[in-house]
């Protein structure tokens, strides 16, 4: 066996990828966040090269100052928001997983054999209203009020509010204020660009250049103001954009938003000048990684993202011993994965028969078997 | 099950029997905080007084690091100003509080817990969902319960 110490986020399950020895984690797909670069890069470039030299001139030089200062905050937020852990909520551990189980089924007791088990939902009061809570197959917890499972990235994520991809990665509770403030900052440097750009056409003839950077204000200023007042809304009523699509609080059924302070300005506050909520992932943090010799071995070497058994199996928590936890969690660990094997979805609506319905499932009971030997 | 002195000895002569784990309480939203409901697994190894006195204060520390209020609201302006950047060089208060609750468990491990037999793992390394509390077994002890295969032949100390 060869123990190596690695850095945690290279064993995080999940769809992300990580620059930067992990202080980088954004969404696999990232073709949609270069365009977004480049359409706001681009644009401001030619903004400079073009028209503020004429504009500082013959109007004023705090013009292409404002500009520069505008166009740095943009791209401050843009990169917050893309390159930040959104809110991810790290799966639950074995023996979580395990005393989560149980507490399920003593709540549902005996099911008669050929019906499907209940739905595994707890029902939670906040401020006098009953949400919901449900239960995720994949990361094997129950999710927090306001998360969400994001299939994109294959994480919960607290607060969920959208995957975006022209931003590369999901919206949650710890970078939404910062893709609020990018959005908005956008919407003013699109305006600002837009606006002195007609004023440069109305002063002298213009460049073609111009008329191409005018074209993409245009169209940029209505998607982006646009979507700047509905995000101004949903912040003053504190509801995310996941809850709005799905009329969580939509009024039927007597049902109101608990989260809501009834205040906008309240409402705004929380969400736009609230705590800044750290990370819960610790991407950087060190642990060992046991990798077997031999070349029999299934998959534990690859260090692909969706293999989460060496991290759960070797947690180096400050204050458990690691040397006590796999014999103690293999007996949990061995009797769940015996159980039936899984379908294949992170959520399914009311599933046939199996406790542990997950993917990794069989990854766990390759790997245990291994370790078996 | 006897006592043991320090959090080094409750490691080396110690097996894991059974682990608790304490869930958040929801009923006043999202904010962070956690059921001070005393499990039954902990009725014999700890006064139900001191396990309610420990998520009681750790429950405080959180509501002190979210709370909203004149310090929040000019941590957030400030740092919108400079474009979050400040942040590279300071460390936010949600942080400051962080370290707090992790001297206080430390604290409370050595103090009160280890001597127990048990120990309580740091939210935030459970994803801030849960206080793990993990029970010992003395591993010489005949009548333990332990999952553990470990057949111990130590002398006791």
């Amino acid at each position: 066996m060869i123990t190596r110490k690695v850095r945690k986020w290279e064993k995080l399950p999940g769809k992300n990828t990580f620059c930067c020895d992990g202080r980088v984690m954004m969404a696999r797909q990232k073709g949609v966040f270069y365009l977004t670069l480049f359409l706001i890069i681009g644009t401001c470039s030619l903004f400079f090269a073009f028209e503020c030299p004429y504009l500082a001139v013959h109007l004023s030089p705090a013009i292409p100052v404002f500009a520069i200062l505008l166009f740095f905050f943009v791209m401050a937020m843009l990169l917050r928001t893309s390159f930040s852990d959104p809110g991810v909520l790290p799966r639950a551990l074995p023996e979580e997983a395990t005393f989560i189980e149980m507490e399920i089924e003593a709540a549902n007791g005996n099911v008669p054999a050929g019906q499907r088990p209940p739905p595994r939902i707890r029902n939670v009061q906040i401020n006098n209203q009953i949400v919901k809570l449900k239960y995720c197959y994949t990361c094997k917890i129950f999710r927090p009020p306001r998360a969400s499972h994001c299939s994109i990235c294959d994480n919960c994520v607290d607060r969920f509010d959208h995957h975006c991809p022209w931003v590369g990665n999901c919206v949650g509770k710890r970078n939404y204020r910062y893709f609020y403030l990018f959005t908005l900052s956008l919407s003013l440097l699109t305006i600002y660009i837009f606006t002195f750009n007609i004023v440069h056409v109305v002063m002298r003839e213009f460049h073609c250049l111009t008329v191409l950077e005018v074209l993409v204000c245009f169209f940029t200023l209505w998607s982006v103001v646009g979507l700047t007042g509905f995000h101004t809304y949903l912040i003053s009523l504190n509801q995310t954009t996941n809850e709005d699509i799905k009329g969580s609080w939509s009024g039927k059924n007597r049902v109101q938003n608990p989260y809501s302070h009834k205040n906008i300005i309240k409402n705004c506050c929380e969400v736009l000048c609230g705590p800044i909520y750290p990370s819960v992932l610790d991407r950087r943090g060190l642990m060992q990684e046991d990798s077997p010799v031999s070349a029999t071995s299934a998959a534990p070497s690859s260090s692909s993202i969706s293999n989460p058994v060496p991290q759960t199996m070797k947690t180096t928590a400050a204050l458990i011993p690691n040397e006590h936890t796999p014999e103690d969690a293999k007996p949990s660990v061995a009797a769940s994965a015996e159980k039936s094997p899984s379908p294949k979805d992170g959520d399914p609506p009311a599933p046939k028969v199996p406790p542990l319905a997950s993917p990794e499932t069989d990854v766990e009971t390759s790997i245990v078997k291994d370790k078996t030997h | 099950p006897r006592s043991f002195h320090n959090l080094q000895e409750l490691r080396h002569s110690a097996s894991l029997a059974n682990k608790v784990f304490i869930q958040r309480d929801y009923s006043e939203g999202t904010t962070c905080k956690f059921q001070t409901k005393f499990p039954s697994e902990l009725e014999s190894r700890i006064e139900r007084t001191l396990f309610e006195d420990t998520v009681k204060t750790l429950n405080s520390y959180y509501a002190e690091a979210e709370k909203i209020g004149g310090q929040s609201y000019l941590e957030g302006c400030l740092a919108c100003a400079t474009a979050y950047l400040i942040f590279l060089c300071m460390e936010t208060r949600y942080e400051k509080v962080l370290k707090k609750i992790a001297k206080y468990i430390q604290e409370q491990n050595e103090k009160i817990y280890a001597p127990r037999g048990l120990l309580i793992t740091d939210p935030i390394e459970r994803g801030m969902r849960v206080i793990e509390i993990s029970i010992y077994e003395d591993r010489g002890s005949s009548g333990s319960s332990s999952g553990s295969s470990s057949v111990s032949g130590s002398t006791a100390r």
